[in-house]
């Protein structure tokens, strides 16, 4: 940009004011403001991740900002998704996302999308933005995501973690590779924690979002070497910040091949036909609900009940009369089960409990699940029990 | 020490926690590794193959920066003071 004097100054007092640090900034200068204004990016997702980079790409002035979301503030979401205030508890996510971004650039147009984001809608969506920011909570909609950018050709400036972990990366821009090159396909249901079942470090989707929002301005600025062909991995405990490089592979069926040719199931391909929303993956599986469980321990039936949450969970609260031990620790304990008893498991939602149920059955045991877990038994059986 | 091999925190829950795993013993290849790294903790391993012995594809290793899928594999060699890496997709956001 620098040897451009021929620019034409468009930008308002109050806006040359506002962005007087990236007008003086060599490499930004009035050109790359202009740029920044007239760029259109496309937030999927107002979460842990969605918030960082709403807010500085707001900040430094992205004339506009699409958000897709169709969720709503819950006060466990404030711990991380620093968008929302606490008396937005219960509001649609994106109409406090658009307050926030208002309240702190008025010059931004804010374009929301209450829906959630489908094979049939994706491209239409996705179409009328320049980049595309993936900041979901789910495989099936990063796999949507991804197809999606590589068929309109915009690029996906990814995050994501897990616990004290994070991943950030520039797909599908350019000759560079997409998400598929890195995972072809998503792990089976149940192997890979989601952040509601193994917690996340609050700062760390701050950490990891702002990366994403800052190759986001550098791929409309056109400055610097972006993430693409490298995956940064941030480990927050050991604070290591590690690059491994993705090659673009050729027989990717979606930038490679090209056999990708229309959005599919997502859900379906992930192995999900309950779908992201569904509480576990239990299909098939033998499972009581908590007042089942609450009548066959007041009628002192015989059966052993374990709890599989880590102990720090255990402490919150735990059904009396259960036994510790964590999901890591199953195959371990399998010789001190008692093979002629029914083995009872929960856990805090359902979900790891339905991992355990089925290393149980594997080894020939006759386990049953506790739908929804200790939450669920919280609202049917014991409301002192506190839900996290 | 030979290798080591740095799991994702995903996996800590099937190695008692420990995040490394320093080789003492000679591996010449990254199956070599992935063989004493299953020795000492199955469940972890159970969750980088498959079981016909192939890596899962929701999963990554890389020996250094390089990716083993784009070189030769679980064939590809390693030498003294090669860190292996694990690297699992995480979906959180």
């Amino acid at each position: 940009m620098a040897g451009d004097h021929a620019v034409s100054i468009d930008l308002s007092h109050d806006e040359l004011l506002r962005y007087s640090r990236h007008l003086i900034l060599p490499d930004v200068e009035l050109e790359g403001q202009t740029r920044i204004r007239n760029a259109r990016v496309l937030l999927i997702g107002a979460g842990g991740l969605g918030s960082p980079t709403a807010l500085y790409l707001a900040a430094a002035g992205v004339g506009t900002l699409g958000i897709v979301d169709f969720d709503t503030v819950d006060l466990s979401n404030l711990q991380r998704q620093v968008l929302h205030g606490t008396s937005d508890v219960g509001r649609p996510k994106i109409d406090s996302a658009r307050d926030r971004i208002v309240d702190l650039n008025p010059h931004v147009v804010v374009e929301t999308h209450r829906t959630q984001l489908t094979s049939a809608n994706a491209l239409e969506i996705l179409g009328k933005y320049d980049i595309v920011v993936d900041g979901t909570d789910n495989f099936p909609t990063r796999y949507l995501v991804n197809d999606a950018c590589v068929m309109l050709g915009k690029p996906n400036v990814y995050g994501s973690i897990f616990r004290f972990e994070g991943q950030a990366s520039v797909f599908s821009s350019g000759d560079g590779p997409c998400y598929r090159c890195l995972f072809p396909h998503p792990p089976p249901p149940g192997l890979v924690p989601s952040c509601a079942e193994g917690g996340v470090l609050g700062v760390l989707p701050g950490l990891v979002g702002t990366i994403q929002a800052t190759e986001t301005l550098k791929l409309i600025l056109g400055i610097g070497d972006t993430l693409v062909g490298r995956l940064l991995l941030i480990d927050t405990l050991g604070m290591r910040f590690h690059t491994v490089r993705v090659p673009r592979d050729e027989n990717c069926p979606a930038c490679g091949t090209r056999e990708i040719t229309e959005l599919v199931d997502y859900e379906a391909f992930c192995g999900m036909p309950g779908g992201v929303m569904a509480q576990d993956d239990a299909s098939g599986m033998q499972e009581i609900t908590p007042s089942e469980l609450a009548q066959r321990l007041a009628a002192r039936e015989e059966f052993t009940l374990i709890d599989v949450r880590e102990p720090y969970e255990w402490q919150i609260g735990h059904i009396e009369g259960a036994r510790l031990i964590p999901l890591g620790e199953i195959e371990d304990a399998l010789a001190t089960l008692d093979r002629s008893k029914e083995v009872i498991v929960y856990c805090r939602s359902g979900k790891r409990s339905a991992n355990a149920v089925r290393q149980l059955s594997n080894a020939g045991f006759n386990a049953t699940n506790v739908s929804g877990g200790i939450l669920q038994w919280s609202d049917e059986v014991d409301p002192s029990i506190p839900k996290y | 020490m030979a290798v080591s091999i740095v799991l994702p925190r995903a996996l800590l829950t099937y190695s008692r926690g420990s995040s490394t795993l320093d080789l003492d013993v000679h591996c010449a290849t990254v199956a070599d590794a992935l063989d004493e790294l299953g020795r000492r903790w199955p469940a972890v391993l159970d969750r980088v193959l498959t079981e016909q012995g192939d890596v899962r594809e929701h999963v990554n290793i890389f020996v250094g920066e390089e990716s083993i899928r784009f070189a030769s594999g679980l064939a590809t060699p390693v030498k003294d003071g090669d860190t292996i890496m694990i690297v699992a997709a995480v979906s959180g956001g």
